[in-house]
């Protein structure tokens, strides 16, 4: 296996070689180079052989080992040109994603409620596994969310309409196909619509640490000192069953096919297929589920904020998914054209001037919402121009751990995170002792740094540091 | 149990290894579901109180261990159903388990990351020198 070549400080690339079709790009500096095992390299050149692949074969700054594609792993493919979308590529949790609210509460009111507002929380937000807590919903229901998504969860009162322009595609994934969903990834959603789940979910109040960027936080509605409240989870047990069944078809299919797999995690079908149309319409279903679980999350949590503080006006800043294939413009070769952009534990990070975004955000791009681990900070950032070109406008979406959880377990019981976050002023709600261990910070790569190198490779723009007073864990 | 039926996780930096040993292959599916089960929680917590049962079929025994181990998860994730002792038999492509244990109880069970599913990462079923089988698969947290 080469060794990536170093383009520039913030850039390596591997020369197509073999069945390669195209370079990989990685996205890092010689430290970031240096954490990420050598089997990140494997999976880039192994996605950089998919059939009607464009450009490059991708890896951000927070890569790291997936299945089949790498977690922070891109892939944009051309259907005229035999392109492929990948149920591995996406990955288990579809439409997993980061929702931001914006509270304009300073943060010495939250740090004198905290206590009260932690219990709340969790009493209000259901999490952890097997909590069957969430919403029984009918099968005609089922079906209407998996169609329209967030715009579903407004229409049944959970928030209102001014948070759909703040969500990706306005809150419905088009071209949803609830009938590709099948009957066992609908009954892995009893009673689980509107729960966090477990694991590396949370519900965070964050207060706003440091402003980098004054014109975009201003567009952005963040001021310093000022507190927001962050919710990272996805589509639940519907779309890791989803995920499931169409990893398993499309290995099928890919044989079929004729299409030579690297790994059999990478298993794909062409987009102009069967096999591509039936998934596509299931993996668009499964994001609207991710996105009316957030929309459920959201309300309960600002009904939450606004008990403790009444008056407050909690409103949408925006709402980012992580794994997806997405069906896109962009520029290629000086043309556009339209591409299924595979996303992997990454963020669409659109730039200045795209269509896409609100009035509000249209002139400094899109809010890129970038989660941390408890205990350390996250981010805001913006999407750019150079981001569009480089990346087909996509950025990193977290830390990504450096620690197995069997390790984690070892070496930081759960008792003892939860003492070392309170000495840091951050109060932690969760259902299991051993889950803090596995998702004690040290497990996690510093997020700082996996910034600071987006930000100068220009994936995207930092904007505003967040420190978290309050997790809530499943 | 005999000595060399056993499992264990293995290390993984995002997600975690599951890993059956026994003397035949439907001895490792049992041991590496066991596997998967104690990914979630303390199989000591989790009583033996009713049963279910899975039959699958299908000539590769990598494939027959990918979906064995998603029928499992779909029972604790669809079903709500937390188990703590398995017993397989896979005769010419054809297994049958039967898997004992209780509907899960968060505060009791105290779960932990709940296991999104089986993936071809990792996936193997070989036998050792000894005649010994070992099975295993990273699964997705």
């Amino acid at each position: 296996m080469q060794k990536p070549a170093r383009v520039s400080s913030y850039m390596h690339r591997l020369e197509p070689e073999g069945p390669m079709r195209v370079p990989g790009f990685i996205f890092a500096d010689d430290e970031l180079l240096t954490d990420m095992e050598a089997d990140v390299f494997r999976q880039v050149a192994n996605v950089a052989t998919l059939p009607g692949i464009v450009h490059a074969a991708m890896a951000m700054p927070d890569a790291h080992l997936g299945y089949g594609f790498p977690i922070g792993g891109v892939g944009a493919f051309d259907p005229h040109q035999g392109g492929v979308v990948s149920a591995g590529g996406v990955g288990f949790d579809i439409a997993c994603g980061v929702r931001t609210l914006v509270t304009g509460i300073h943060k010495d009111k939250v740090l004198a409620e905290r206590k009260t507002l932690a219990d709340l929380l969790y009493q209000n937000i259901p999490a952890g596994l097997g909590t069957r807590k969430g919403l029984k919903i009918s099968s005609k229901e089922m079906d209407r969310m998996l169609a329209q998504g967030s715009r579903w969860a407004v229409g049944k009162g959970y928030g209102t309409s001014s948070d759909l322009k703040k969500t990706e595609e306005g809150g419905t994934a088009s071209g949803a196909d609830p009938g590709a969903v099948s009957d066992k990834a609908r009954k892995r959603l009893d009673r689980e619509l509107g729960t966090l789940g477990s694991g590396n979910h949370y519900l965070e109040v964050q207060a706003i640490q440091e402003i980098f960027d004054d014109s975009a936080a201003q567009a952005f509605g963040l001021n310093k000192d000022d507190v927001v409240i962050s919710i990272h989870c996805g589509s639940r047990g519907l779309g890791h069953q989803v995920a499931t069944e169409f990893i398993r078809l499309m290995v099928q299919e890919a044989a079929r096919q004729n299409i030579r797999l690297p790994d059999r995690d990478l298993a794909c079908a062409p987009i102009f297929s069967d096999t591509g149309q039936q998934y596509l319409g299931a993996m668009r279903a499964a994001i609207n589920c991710a996105l009316a679980n957030r929309q459920i999350l959201a309300h309960l949590a600002c009904e939450t904020f606004e008990t403790v503080f009444p008056g407050a006006r909690v409103s949408m800043l925006y709402d980012v998914c992580h794994n997806t294939c997405r069906e896109e413009d962009h520029e290629l070769h000086g043309r556009s054209i339209r591409l299924f952009v595979h996303r992997k534990g990454a963020t669409r990070a659109f730039g200045p001037g795209h269509p896409d975004l609100p009035a509000q955000y249209r002139q400094v791009g899109q809010p890129v919402l970038i989660g941390g681990s408890m205990g350390t900070s996250s981010y805001i950032m913006t999407g750019t121009v150079e981001g569009m070109e480089l990346s087909f406008g996509s950025a990193c979406h977290g830390a990504g751990r450096v620690m197995s959880r069997k390790q984690a377990v070892k070496k930081y019981p759960g008792r003892q995170v939860i003492d070392h976050l309170q000495k840091m002023n951050i109060e932690v709600r969760s259902h299991s002792f051993k889950g803090l261990s596995e998702e004690a910070p040290e497990a996690y790569k510093d997020v700082s740094r996996v910034v600071e190198v987006s930000h100068k490779s220009y994936l995207a723009r930092k904007v505003a540091r967040l420190k978290p007073m309050i997790c809530i864990k499943g | 149990m005999n000595s060399s039926t056993y499992w264990q996780h293995l290390n993984h930096r995002a997600d975690i290894g599951i890993e059956g040993t026994g003397p035949d292959m439907g001895q490792a599916f049992a041991q590496a579901g066991l596997a998967l089960m104690a990914v979630m929680c303390d199989l000591k917590l989790i009583r033996q109180k009713e049963s279910r049962s899975i039959n699958l079929e299908g000539r590769d025994p990598e494939i027959l261990l990918f979906d064995f181990l998603n029928e499992l998860i779909f029972l604790v994730s669809g079903e709500g159903f937390a188990f703590s002792s398995l017993q397989v038999s896979i005769n010419n492509g054809r297994l049958h388990a039967r898997i004992w244990g209780e509907p899960l109880d968060g505060p009791r069970h105290q779960p932990a990351v709940e296991v999104k599913g089986a993936s071809f990462n990792g996936l193997q079923v070989r036998q050792d020198k000894n005649g010994q089988y070992i099975v295993s698969c990273i699964v997705d947290v």
